[in-house]
């Protein structure tokens, strides 16, 4: 059984403040009804792991977005690129709409403000108070019956 | 370069540090002089390599790419394997053969779906919110699907191989970690049949959208020069092992089975101020003429035969499509396809063999101070070469990425398409819709590496002599 709720974080952990979407599932709190992902980028394959869901929260870092962080509600949307590299949440969850004929689930982007994206597998001091405060809000948004 | 040329910027994904970022040099007549794909991440990474302990590099280089980790993991492997002087037992290597078969149809699948076909059957002027994934689920949905299935498929095999979605220890010196589970190999064989017929309908269709529009696609960046593989000793594809063949501009054999050591002969790399990426040219042609195509397109007609017979009549057919070597980036579209299909029926063949579920994984020898690994991953030739110390840890790391053995082959048909398409001294949709439609044929690995949120407009700056930005147009993201 699918849990109701998916928390998927993507990011390269070798790219400094890229890795703050994986840190927050790897440090977020748990809770039974909520099932955690973490992968490099997002893919269109993707969609299939939003079967069945309530609802989903994506996190990534953001580059130019507010400290220490923001949300925002998604909608199915267009998506340019120019690489297979690249498949932003809204254009996933117009893939999921399109392969499965179905509304998406609720969706949501949490964005952490990043700073530092060159080599190294450290989180700059700045992105790890971001995260933080974003782990406060995740404690917080999932309730008080999260496990320890 | 002389100071009286022009230069126009065409910034596809600055992503973080300006990754993709395209720059034309016009001459004093407004004629596109030469063309600069700037990407930057890869010899920052060598020298994140240096100073590991080898037997962490297969885990941490996964993380070169988003899209083909397995592809480095097996490349460092194979390279790690000389170190450690083992020669990977029969199992392993059928496990990893498994793991680069899947890796292989995922990329493709995802190439051809989501980012070729709606070229192809949009066209390339068509409005640029239709020219994508999106538009193609809306006017083709059953097209769609079959390319989600298609990589939902790869990276069950992936994940039943690995253990894991991401991170995983498929790959290790000397071998691999884990046997394929029974139930999970019976459950991909109930899929094959399902996985083979809709890489039979991709050739199909790739091919179908290809003649139709031939004559465009002969013209279209197309640029002649040398062709580099791997091929098996009896002459067939081998995009896991094999020895090195090139072949030049007209076919002609210029080398054939030399093994991955020989590769620091045979290929020079040359730096230029202006890009942080490497320019490898064949040492035997010099750098002016020794550049050369790596991945599919050069992979079907380097090689003799390949070795399942529906993909090797898809291999011929394409092949009878045109007179002499095919070098129109747009073919790599239909190439791409046939080896999805190769793909599909190697990993049914390999399904079969009991090696995959019992026998020994790893193999141990004496150890040895370097070692060269070289694999076809799915945009080309892929070599990763380490020095280890007695210390275990990795003192030097040479990486040519496939992006980078087809620097100068993108660089050249963007020079190609530029010339043909650009409009007065203007940066128009037009030109930059076909500036991406030749880099997305190659599909360079513009900036795997990193995938934060924010700076992704597609930026494109006409910028004069003395540096000013006299035009510009920005395509953002949604």
């Amino acid at each position: 059984m699918k849990a109701r709720v998916l928390v998927f974080g993507w990011g390269n952990p070798s790219r400094g403040d890229d890795g703050l979407g994986a840190a927050f599932v790897g440090e977020a709190a748990r809770r039974s009804d909520v099932e955690m992902l973490v992968d490099y980028q997002l893919q269109p394959e993707h969609a299939l792991d939003l079967v069945g869901r309530d609802e989903v929260l994506f996190v990534d870092a953001s580059t130019s977005g507010k400290e220490p962080f923001e949300v925002f509600e998604l909608t199915p949307g267009p998506h340019v690129t120019v690489s297979t590299h690249h498949l932003s949440p809204g254009g996933l969850l117009a893939v999921y709409q399109r392969v499965t004929g179905k509304p998406p689930p609720r969706a949501r982007l949490l964005a952490i403000r990043g700073w530092q994206f060159g080599l190294g597998e450290q989180l700059s001091e700045r992105a790890r108070q971001n995260l933080d405060a974003a782990l406060g809000w995740w404690r917080s948004e999932a309730g008080a019956a999260l496990a320890p | 370069m002389t100071e009286t040329l022009r230069r126009i910027a065409i910034d596809p994904l600055s992503r973080v540090e300006g990754h993709g970022k395209v720059t034309l040099l016009l001459d004093d007549a407004g004629h596109v002089h030469e063309a600069r794909l700037h990407i930057v991440e890869f010899r920052g990474f060598e020298a994140f390599i240096v100073g590991r302990p080898y037997w962490e590099v297969p885990v941490v280089v996964q993380r070169l790419c988003g899209i083909c980790p397995v592809s480095h993991n097996l490349c460092a492997a194979k390279a790690l394997d000389a170190v450690v002087g083992a020669v990977p037992p029969p199992s392993a290597v059928k496990l990893r053969r498994l793991m680069h078969a899947g890796q292989l149809l995922q990329s493709h699948a995802l190439h051809f779906f989501h980012l070729a076909s709606p070229d192809l059957l949009f066209g390339f002027d068509s409005d640029v919110s239709k020219r994508n994934l999106i538009g193609l689920v809306e006017k083709h949905p059953e097209l769609a699907k079959k390319g989600v299935l298609l990589r939902k498929f790869g990276q069950q095999v992936l994940e039943a191989v690995y253990g894991k979605r991401i991170h995983g220890t498929g790959a290790i010196p000397g071998g691999v970690n884990r046997h394929l589970a029974i139930d999970a190999r019976d459950a991909f064989l109930k899929q094959l049949p399902d996985i083979k017929a809709w890489s039979l309908d991709a050739v199909a269709l790739a091919r179908e959208l290809t003649l139709k529009n031939v004559e465009r696609h002969k013209g279209f960046g197309t640029v002649p020069s040398a062709l580099l593989s791997l091929v098996a000793a009896d002459g067939s594809l081998d995009l896991y092992d094999g020895g090195l063949r090139a072949k030049d501009a007209d076919g002609r054999v210029l080398f054939d089975g030399l093994d991955a050591s020989s590769y620091r002969h045979l290929i020079k790399e040359e730096v230029r101020p202006w890009s942080y990426m490497k320019f490898p040219y064949l040492a035997a042609m010099g750098p002016e003429s020794g550049w050369y195509k790596v991945g599919p397109l050069a992979r079907l007609q380097v090689c003799d035969r390949l070795s399942t017979p529906l993909a090797e009549a898809a291999r011929r057919d394409f092949l009878a499509s045109t007179t002499g070597i095919n070098h129109a980036p747009l073919a790599f579209h239909w190439a791409r396809m046939v080896e999805l299909l190769h793909c599909a029926e190697d990993i049914e063949h390999l399904l079969h063999d009991e090696a995959l579920v019992m026998g020994e994984l790893v193999s141990t020898g004496e150890r040895q101070r370097e070692g060269v690994g070289i694999i076809e991953a799915p945009r080309g030739t892929l070599i990763h070469h380490y020095e280890v110390g007695e210390d275990d840890l990795i003192t030097r790391c040479n990486l040519i990425v496939s992006t980078t053995n087809n620097n100068q082959a993108m660089n050249e048909a963007i020079r190609s398409v530029a010339r043909q398409y650009i409009e007065g001294h203007r940066i128009t949709e037009g030109l930059l819709n076909h500036v991406e439609v030749a880099v997305r044929a190659f599909d360079p690995c513009l900036s795997c590496a990193t995938h934060a949120m924010g700076k992704m407009p597609l930026e494109v700056s006409l910028v004069d002599a003395r540096g000013e930005v006299v035009s510009s147009l920005r395509r953002g993201d949604a």
